[in-house]
């Protein structure tokens, strides 16, 4: 956003991270404890940890480029 | 989040709307509804935080005109992408093949493109607050409370729709009370846009964005890759529809190829209607001159990023078909049933005839489901057989379900709860848009000249936030007036239509043509209006006579849409054509900021070549001439 106050994009940032972390620490969970969820399919690619991950770094980055009081 | 837990757990303490109804597509474990009740979270904290920056009502309804472009841009896009959007579209990729994807490309990028170099200068210049607004400063007070009312009724009608649908949704998939899901999305929404205005909507839009692409993404991911990438689905297609639909499935795979004639392509639509009526009437009536999207635009900065916005926006909106046009078609020959043969979806209308008696586990008619699947669907005589027999795993699920299968399907827990999060959002935001546009042109267009011309402007604030309370305690009632007689819903949304293509005629002759006069536009917007009802009650109460509308037997529903849009905007130009011939035009000094022609624009400072809307616009050219020729 323009003008002054935490832009759009730190929330969204805070909002990836916390996701991201949520989805990444279940995909650990279930790869160490090989309890797979029924019916979900290509579960062997693991995707809650590596979509996890992608959420977290993005989030991360937002949340670092845009904190508050950095961003124009 | 009462409503989450599990009826066996909640049955006995909550009250009975609140427990679950219908045995649900998925179950949500602990991190899912974590993961929803931290999207809630969010949204209120943003309406909070903005809260004490929406004071002033340039700040209230315009956000204080200081959004980006690219904030503007995906705010203006995501308004249009609700979830029964993207539902809706992957339902009909599931039934049409690529057909569906006109909507996305030839029914928006042009218009979109159209908006941001040759339209949004007028808007901008002329500092209108609303659409309406634009017609009162062009033709006068008659036209602006006719476009007032019909949009801010619509946009009340639709809410309480959009709430409907999503509670229909959350019912399908996570067998939540159709009365939960109203009061909780209703209260997020009326408690997020009342506090924070425009600015907050906008705000939640571009985090919805991020949610539907976060949420969705995987499936066309995943889907693709466990069918052997673009070529394996191409060749599971080929080899099932052509038994299944009686269309080569060739046809799923070209967006022009097959119009040449209605009966040669899945949707029974023409060429001629997919240009005109999609494209131009249809698509250019939405996304130059619904003040749902075009509202967005107008809180931008300044001209140039107002004029970016769209184009910006158009990126966006040719990559959607990924996440929602391509997972329908996955559908078609990834989903399976409980015995891993391929699931066959079929119309709401199979499916509500073949409805399930919850206390006796029975059918509620066997003889009207039987009738339906043998007439309405290609479902083999097998499953039929099972189907009436009440055999375990045989439920039938219809095409608007083709996404969330998908989601669920490939996403366990948490990922599961971020795609329903993405829905909810994508419902909300809907909400959201058309509360907060309402919002404007009931204060601006409706309450200011008519009843209290001089307010004070905390006074239009408070006005502002009381009619978003009024606008969605009068949705919630829409949404139960919806509920208990579902064909309405048919005709909210046709009622949507019948404005669209009569205001962009209106719109372009004034902004186009000095001459057009004030009673040429009043008489050539209601002419527009009720030629398009009466066409829709003729065709209504005659269905044979779609073929007079539609200008062939061979028409199908879709294509009268797109033909009753485009004579609505035929007579509205000729009767305003006609009309401003004997009738006084306005002086030429008086449409100044107004007309094409006849309007100084302000000069903008130069920038680097990628910054230039003109340049990016050209890569949308090229991009949208690419993917037609490739996809032709």
């Amino acid at each position: 956003m323009h003008g002054s106050g935490i832009p759009i994009w730190f929330f969204i940032g805070v909002l990836l991270v916390i996701y991201g972390f949520m989805i990444f620490g279940y995909g650990i969970y279930e790869w160490q404890t090989g309890s797979y969820p029924p019916l979900v399919e290509l579960t062997r690619l693991h995707t809650p940890i590596w979509w996890g991950a992608l959420l977290a770094l993005l989030g991360i980055f937002y949340v670092v480029k845009f904190r508050p009081g950095q961003a124009k | 989040m009462l409503g989450l837990v599990p009826a066996s757990t909640a049955a006995g303490s909550l009250p009975a709307f609140l427990v679950f109804t219908v045995a649900p597509l998925a179950h949500l474990r602990p991190l899912d509804i974590a993961v929803i009740a931290i999207y809630f979270c969010m949204v209120i904290w943003i309406g909070f935080y903005l809260k004490g920056r929406s004071n002033t009502s340039e700040e209230f309804f315009m956000a204080g005109r200081e959004m980006t472009a690219w904030i503007a841009g995906l705010s203006f896009v995501s308004a249009n992408l609700g979830s029964l959007e993207l539902m809706g579209w992957a339902g009909s990729a599931y039934q049409y093949g690529i057909l569906a994807t006109h909507w996305y490309w030839v029914g928006a990028i042009p218009a979109m493109l159209f908006l941001g170099l040759v339209m949004m200068p007028f808007y901008y210049v002329s500092k209108t607050h609303s659409v309406p607004g634009y017609l009162n400063l062009r033709y006068g007070e008659h036209t602006r409370i006719l476009a007032a009312i019909s949009f801010a009724s619509e946009m009340i009608l639709m809410s309480g729709v959009n709430m409907f649908a999503m509670a229909v949704v959350m019912r399908v998939v996570l067998g939540w009370s159709l009365t939960f899901s109203i009061l909780v999305s209703s209260v997020a929404v009326a408690a997020y846009v009342g506090l924070g205005g425009l600015r907050s909507a906008i705000f939640n839009e571009v985090l919805q964005f991020v949610l539907i692409w976060g949420g969705a993404l995987l499936v066309p991911i995943l889907g693709l890759y466990q069918a052997g990438g673009v070529s394996g689905l191409k060749t599971h297609i080929m080899a099932n529809m052509q038994s299944m639909t009686g269309v080569h499935g060739d046809s799923y795979f070209h967006l022009w190829r097959d119009t040449g004639h209605f009966a040669a392509n899945p949707m029974g639509v023409h060429w001629t209607g997919i240009v005109f009526g999609l494209g131009f009437v249809i698509s250019f009536g939405y996304w130059t001159t619904d003040f749902l999207v075009v509202q967005r635009v107008l809180a931008a900065h300044n001209l140039r990023a107002a004029r970016m916005a769209p184009i910006i926006g158009s990126f966006f909106k040719m990559a959607v078909p990924f996440i929602v046009i391509l997972p329908g078609l996955l559908g078609l020959v990834l989903l399976q049933n409980p015995d891993g043969s391929r699931r066959q979806l079929v119309g709401e209308d199979v499916v509500k005839s073949c409805s399930v008696n919850p206390s006796s586990d029975t059918l509620d008619n066997s003889a009207a489901c039987s009738t339906a699947m043998a007439t309405k669907s290609t479902l083999p005589a097998a499953y039929q057989a099972s189907v009436l027999t009440g055999a375990a795993g045989t439920e039938l699920h219809s095409y608007n379900e083709a996404l969330p299968l998908m989601l669920i399907r490939y996403c366990g827990p948490g990922l599961l709860g971020l795609g329903i999060t993405a829905l909810i959002a994508g419902f909300m935001s809907g909400m959201a848009g058309n509360v907060s546009a309402f919002s404007t042109v009931w204060t601006y267009d409706i309450y200011k000249p008519l009843i209290n011309k001089k307010g004070s402007d905390s006074h239009y604030v408070l006005v502002g936030r009381l009619s978003i309370l009024i606008g969605v305690a009068v949705s919630v009632g829409a949404a139960y007036l919806v509920m208990h007689a579902h064909g309405i819903m048919d005709y909210v949304q046709a009622l949507f239509s019948f404005f669209i293509a009569p205001l962009l005629g209106a719109i372009l002759m004034g902004m186009f043509w000095k001459r057009a006069t004030a009673p040429a536009g009043f008489l050539g917007l209601l002419c527009g209006i009720v030629t398009s009802f009466s066409l829709f009650v003729w065709v209504k109460f005659n269905p044979s006579e779609l073929a007079v509308v539609a200008l062939s037997p061979d028409a199908k529903p879709m294509a009268e849409n797109l033909y009753r849009a485009l004579w609505a905007f035929i007579t509205t130009i000729v009767i305003i054509f006609l009309v401003s011939l004997v009738t006084k035009p306005k002086p030429v000094a008086e449409l100044d900021g107004l007309v094409y022609g006849v309007t100084k624009l302000p000069k903008e400072p130069p920038v680097p070549f990628y910054r230039n809307e003109y340049m990016w616009a050209i890569l949308v050219v090229i991009i949208f001439a690419g993917l037609n020729i490739l996809f032709w």
